[in-house]
């Protein structure tokens, strides 16, 4: 069977609010019926068709063909089903999802994955700001699930993030697990500034050593952690940079805070040379 | 039935439902993981004074581990999910978080749940944390060697508790080598533990007991030294019995486990001085699972 393919006809300047073509929400429609749902764009709403080319009747898997940062809200709150998107998304890409998977060929908007609580986001190009963060007026950011851009991210990635996990393995913003409540993230690249500032708990691993961290954080020294080899191994079957991560790296140096905001949390930088790790 | 010259009695052994829970203890070498197991499944032989019968299943290289370290399956048997909950807590506690460099996992799947390390946290009196990792959740704790590593929770099943045979020979040195060969070729299978010291029993026990506070005592009917009197099931060339009793996790872990300890002793027969093999039963009351030794043997023959 086909998938369910949405071609974007032209890049529309107002926001689209993509949430009702999420999969599971389509099931036992046809494309007619899909084409005739209502999306809202700016103040008003137009029917799918209106906007979209729609084939194919698959409904376990979407494709949104043309893609571009005015569509918003792709896949949020879906429970199952894939969505792959062709091109740019836009913000609040994955919004409290509850399962299935999201894979965005280029790059995606502000706060993807904000309360998100399962599934698996992959974005092949960067994220702008605010990834698996809190949108203002809520307490928690991400809740569970796995995010993995494979480029770079902006500025409060994990901004109040609860629980669920972050793979980047380009660079990261400013502020990155400012807030954090608890959950992973980690990052293969550079880091920004005010990393990790009124984290209380969770753990951010990260590849280079950025140098400097706030002043609230403390240096404990180099340590092998156990949990780091099970941490690693879970991605073996995941097509990234973080499935080449060798389990029997545990060496990292451990710098705990923020101690100005309960100071349970950690940020891990992998001892550059594994071979001094004792045996 | 005889095989190799020695009598295989028409009898059975009488073994017990019971519930039961594998962990996986790894640490930075072998050595380590094997003390913490052996400490653990230490004052462990039977359900009568030590709430638990553990003992270790058998040795895990690094590629079978879920940390990559050596480390050793343990199993551990109660006659209720309660006590075995309680029992694995207070262990690992004590002997498991206290061992260097271990780390502990579950080692059965299933759906019903007992804890591992969900209480073993609060040692870290609020400076653990943890990671769930493919759906799993996994406590670190702070200890003096650097982390310790326990997941939440493991799985119990039911199972069959006190699978037995006896060796009666002709001498007590006889009997006991003869132990010896079925423990060790009994120790290379899966999913059973012999709880007993090394394996063997040298105090089998019978139900009930002259003194009324006692629940059981000394079979007197396989004693040497009371050959001869009523009762004793002993002809006068058997000079001792040693019994192994096993615990496995399934009926036929069990019966398998039964058949190749038996097999080994018979296979030294009667120039080694083995006589006689049979079993110890109450009469059939209180076990579920009757294991009848003419029958096992039998199904090894066919086989």
């Amino acid at each position: 069977m086909k998938p369910i393919v949405l071609e974007l006809r032209e890049a529309s300047r107002a926001p689209v609010d993509m949430s009702p073509l999420a999969p599971d929400r389509l099931q036992g429609m046809r494309a007619k019926k899909i084409s005739a749902v209502r999306l809202w764009t700016g103040n008003r709403q137009v029917p799918v068709g209106d906007l979209f080319n729609v084939s194919g009747e698959d409904h376990a898997r979407l494709v949104i063909q043309n893609a571009t940062a005015s569509l918003e809200r792709i896949g949020a709150g879906m429970v199952t089903g894939q969505i792959e998107v062709e091109g740019n998304a836009g913000s609040y890409l994955g919004r409290d999802m509850r399962g299935g998977q999201i894979r965005v060929r280029g790059d995606c908007g502000a706060f993807c994955a904000s309360a998100m609580h399962a599934g698996l986001i992959e974005i092949d190009g960067n994220a702008d700001d605010f990834l698996g963060a809190a949108v203002t007026g809520e307490r928690q950011g991400m809740r569970g699930g796995m995010v993995l851009v494979r480029g770079n991210v902006g500025d409060r990635t994990g901004d109040r993030m609860r629980r669920g996990m972050i793979l980047i393995e380009g660079s990261a913003g400013d502020f990155c697990c400012s807030r954090m409540v608890a959950g992973t993230v980690a990052v293969l690249g550079d880091m920004g500034h005010g990393i990790g500032v009124g984290m209380r708990r969770g753990s951010l691993l990260l590849a280079i050593d950025p140098g400097a961290f706030p002043a609230t954080f403390v240096d404990t020294g180099a340590h092998s952690l156990g949990f780091l080899a099970l941490w690693a191994r879970q991605f073996r079957g995941l097509d990234s940079k973080f499935a080449h991560l060798d389990p029997a790296r545990q060496r990292v140096n451990r710098y705990v805070g923020d101690l100005a905001n309960d100071g349970q949390g950690e940020i891990l930088v992998w001892v550059k040379d594994p071979s001094h790790t004792p045996a | 039935m005889i095989i190799n010259g020695v009598e295989i009695e028409d009898t059975f052994a009488e073994a017990f439902d019971m519930r039961a829970t594998r962990i996986v203890i790894t640490a930075i070498n072998f050595k380590w993981a094997r003390h913490a197991a052996v400490t653990m499944t230490g004052f462990a032989t039977s359900i009568i004074g030590c709430g638990v019968e553990a003992g270790i299943e058998r040795v895990l290289h690094g590629d079978e581990t879920p940390d990559g370290r050596p480390g050793v399956a343990v199993l551990l048997f109660a006659t209720s999910s309660k006590v075995l909950a309680k029992q694995l807590e207070t262990r690992v506690g004590q002997c498991v978080l206290t061992c260097p460099t271990t780390a502990v996992f579950a080692g059965l799947e299933g759906d019903e749940k007992i804890p591992l390390g969900k209480n073993v946290r609060y040692f870290g009196d609020g400076f653990q944390s943890s990671k769930i990792i493919d759906g799993k959740r996994f406590w670190r704790i702070p200890v003096m060697d650097g982390e310790f590593l326990c997941e939440e929770e493991t799985a119990r099943t039911t199972a069959v508790g006190g699978g037995n045979f006896l060796v009666l020979a002709r001498t007590m040195s006889q009997a006991l080598l003869a132990s010896e060969a079925a423990i060790d070729a009994i120790y290379r299978l899966p999913h059973v533990i012999m709880p007993f010291p090394g394996g063997g029993v040298r105090s089998g026990s019978k139900v009930g007991s002259k003194y009324k506070a006692l629940p059981a005592s000394t079979n007197d009917a396989y004693c040497p030294t009371l050959k001869g009197l009523a009762g004793s099931r002993l002809s006068p060339d058997i000079g001792a019995a040693m019994e192994i009793v096993i615990d496995g996790l399934t009926d036929d872990d069990v019966r398998h486990a039964m058949r190749t300890g038996i097999q080994a002793v018979c296979a030294l027969g009667t120039s080694e001085g083995i006589v006689r093999i049979t079993a110890s039963n109450f009469g059939g009351k209180l076990g579920a699972h009757h294991f009848h030794l003419t029958e096992i043997m039998g199904e090894a023959d066919s086989s």
